[in-house]
């Protein structure tokens, strides 16, 4: 069994409420940091864990938290990041609905490392009874001495407020997030500077993802060094990931990062394997943004070696062989599943979400969308494939923000592995729309690597 | 028409939101109040209802237009008492959504984006929600409704009439 450190109590009866949580040992990671440690210990802990940002990056959150300014006089801010907007992920949702908490527990001993006397958790506008939850378990915190003044009589100061988004996906981007709080249209800022230097109201800011926060807890807890030795190399601790698609058990799970994707997807712990006795084709491992690959790929890498659930792992091979980590959104499709109809669903998203400050990425996103609607419902010409090609290479890289890159990367990996799926498409207008092109080679065995001279 | 004036609880409300942020910087809290306004005066965001939040934020008309214009979740049209929105992006496309959306189509016998000539319903399409281990699904108000089927869809549709027949 793998050691859950965050979801371990999630099923405990009330453990949203206070008086359980506190029973079981909430708060214990306070009364640590502020009572026993400095800030700057805190943040050596989290250094030392090798904690890696849950958002989708996984930038190393002690390094993160290292940068912030410090100017005299200037108040500096914490914002959790809680837009989850990525499709496929919703992991933040199922910690945040369970255990609110254990999120409030980690914000405050972050809050104490980084300074920061105002914190926000922005919270994507659907969420509306998650934001409901986490006022109540706000309240509950300030009644009983967690929040407030003079904490723990420590003299340390802190509020924490629940901020509500409306519905942007780009607002998960942190300098889209950051104009969002100062109540504008979500557009991502050019940077540098830095939120680290020039945050919210350009004050210095840090901006972490929910389960980066919570995952300080049992880092202080049980120190920075015990949880640095779960998990494998750089891939430290557990991960939550959320699971979709054509599995038996979707849900949230927390893993340690040793386990290989095929355990993961067929385990009974797990995914509990495809549902019917169906074949898996392809699946998307990191949230919609990062690349899809098709089965053979997925479960095991170019060297022939087992796939695991890790940073390291699922991006070995880079763009070309391979995929990333991303938000744990984990999208599992079956043999009977269309990859350019998929793919078009993801364009479309896209499309929608585009902020639409730099051109290749407005205009891209849209035409992805038509040429991969005109080739879904059989109106598409070869040429349209190459054309995709060309759009998606020629929107990464060019734009302010990485949502321009995330829209590409789908659109080419789609290309790049199930080209023959998009051909059939073309070749055959009228029996695409009648059944799907099915598994074809996908699961195949991979030819032997062949050594690089 | 009246100028929209929120209740004295509401009001309460947007005022300890305001402080939420630094002096000076109540522009902050527009995105919140905007859910408020939006909720206390039928569902969606009219120009007046805009121009009041921006008096109540001592900021221009023109920068609430902007923000409201840009969010998804701002209605800046009128919509029908419940809105079915219903996510159609990739998880829950491969889970049914399209026949889910299909069906309320012709069960209300509008086209997405429409609302019902009663005035009841209005059905829109919208990307990941964030359930999609729980799909399909949709928002309705604040609640999420998932592993949506027919029969699921029928019960919905029942029970917001009925919630709609004892309310007039
Ligand atoms: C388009 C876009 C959307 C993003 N959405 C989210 C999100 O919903 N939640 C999140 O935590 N990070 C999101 N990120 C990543 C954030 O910009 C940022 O890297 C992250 O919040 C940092 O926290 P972490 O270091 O704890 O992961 C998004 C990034 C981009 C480019
Ligand atoms: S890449 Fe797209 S979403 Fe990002 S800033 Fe440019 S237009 Fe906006
Ligand atoms: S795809 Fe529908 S909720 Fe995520």
């Amino acid at each position: 069994m793998v050691r859950k450190l965050l979801l371990e109590k999630a099923h405990l009866e009330g453990i949203r409420g206070y008086d359980v949580y506190r029973r079981e040992g909430g708060y214990r990671s306070v009364e640590k940091a502020l009572g026993e440690m400095t800030p700057d210990q805190v943040t050596d802990e989290v250094k030392k864990s090798g904690l890696r940002g849950r958002g989708g990056a996984g930038f190393p959150t002690g390094m993160k938290w290292s940068f912030i300014a410090k100017p005299e006089g200037v108040p500096r801010h914490l914002v959790c990041n809680a837009d989850e907007s990525e499709p496929g992920t919703f992991k933040d949702r199922y910690l945040m609905e369970f255990l609110p908490h254990l999120l409030i527990e980690g914000l405050i001993v972050s809050s104490y490392a980084l300074g920061s006397h105002v914190t926000y958790i922005y919270v994507r506008g659907e969420y509306s009874w998650v934001i409901d939850i986490l006022e109540t378990a706000i309240g509950e915190a300030k009644a009983n001495g967690w929040i407030g003044n003079n904490i723990l009589g420590k003299g340390f100061d802190l509020e924490i407020y629940v901020h509500r988004g409306a519905g942007a996906y780009i607002c998960g981007e942190e300098t889209a997030l950051l104009e969002s709080l100062e109540g504008k249209r979500g557009l991502p800022r050019i940077k540098p500077p830095f939120p680290a230097v020039k945050g919210v109201w350009d004050r210095p800011t840090v901006v972490n993802n929910v389960e980066t926060l919570a995952a300080v807890v049992p880092i202080i807890l049980i120190g920075g060094e015990e949880y640095a030795k779960i998990g494998v190399g750089k891939s430290t601790g557990t991960k939550l990931i959320s699971t979709c698609g054509n599995i038996n058990k979707p849900g949230v799970y927390e893993i340690d990062m040793t386990i290989s994707v095929e355990d993961f997807i067929y385990s009974e712990e797990y995914c509990g394997g495809i549902p019917n006795g169906k074949k898996l084709k392809a699946c998307i491992p990191g949230g919609s943004s990062v690349p899809i690959l098709p089965a053979n790929l997925l479960l095991k890498t170019v060297k022939g070696e087992k796939r695991l659930m890790n940073y390291e792992s699922l991006a070995d091979g880079g763009f070309v062989k391979g995929s990333m980590m991303g938000s744990g959104g984990f999208i599992v499709l079956d043999e009977d599943q269309c990859v350019v109809k998929h793919t078009l669903t993801l364009a479309r998203f896209y499309r929608h979400e585009s902020c639409g400050q730099c051109s290749p990425c407005r205009e891209g996103t849209g035409w992805m969308e038509k040429i991969l609607r005109n080739i879904d419902t059989g109106k598409g010409k070869m040429s349209d494939i190459d054309l995709l090609w060309d759009i998606q290479r020629r929107i990464e890289g060019n734009t302010i923000c990485p949502l321009g890159d995330a829209a590409a990367w789908p659109v080419a990996a789609a290309i790049r592995h199930f080209r023959d799926e998009f051909e059939w498409h073309v070749l055959n207008p009228e029996e695409s729309q009648k059944r799907n092109y099915g598994l074809a080679h996908y699961a195949d065995p991979l030819e032997p690597a062949v050594a690089a001279v | 028409m009246t100028h929209p004036i929120f209740p004295p609880d509401k009001l309460a409300k947007v005022m300890e939101l305001i402080t939420h942020y630094p002096e000076g910087k109540q522009k902050s809290a527009i995105l919140p109040i905007l859910h408020i306004a939006q909720d206390n005066f039928g569902g969606w965001l009219s120009t007046e209802t805009m121009d009041y939040v921006a008096e109540l934020l001592n900021i221009l008309p023109m920068e609430v237009y902007e923000v409201a214009t840009f969010y998804s979740m701002c209605n800046t049209k009128p919509v029908g008492k419940y809105v079915f929105e219903v996510c159609q992006t990739g998880p829950c496309m491969i889970n049914g959504s399209e026949e889910i959306i299909q069906y309320l189509k012709d069960t209300l016998h509008i086209e997405v984006g429409e609302t019902t000539s009663d005035g009841l319903f209005t059905l829109k399409t919208v990307e990941c929600l964030g359930a999609c281990g729980y799909a399909p699904m949709m928002q309705l108000g604040k609640f999420y409704r998932e592993h949506l089927t027919k029969e699921k869809v029928n019960a919905i549709i029942e029970e917001c009439r009925n919630t709609a027949a004892t309310n007039n």
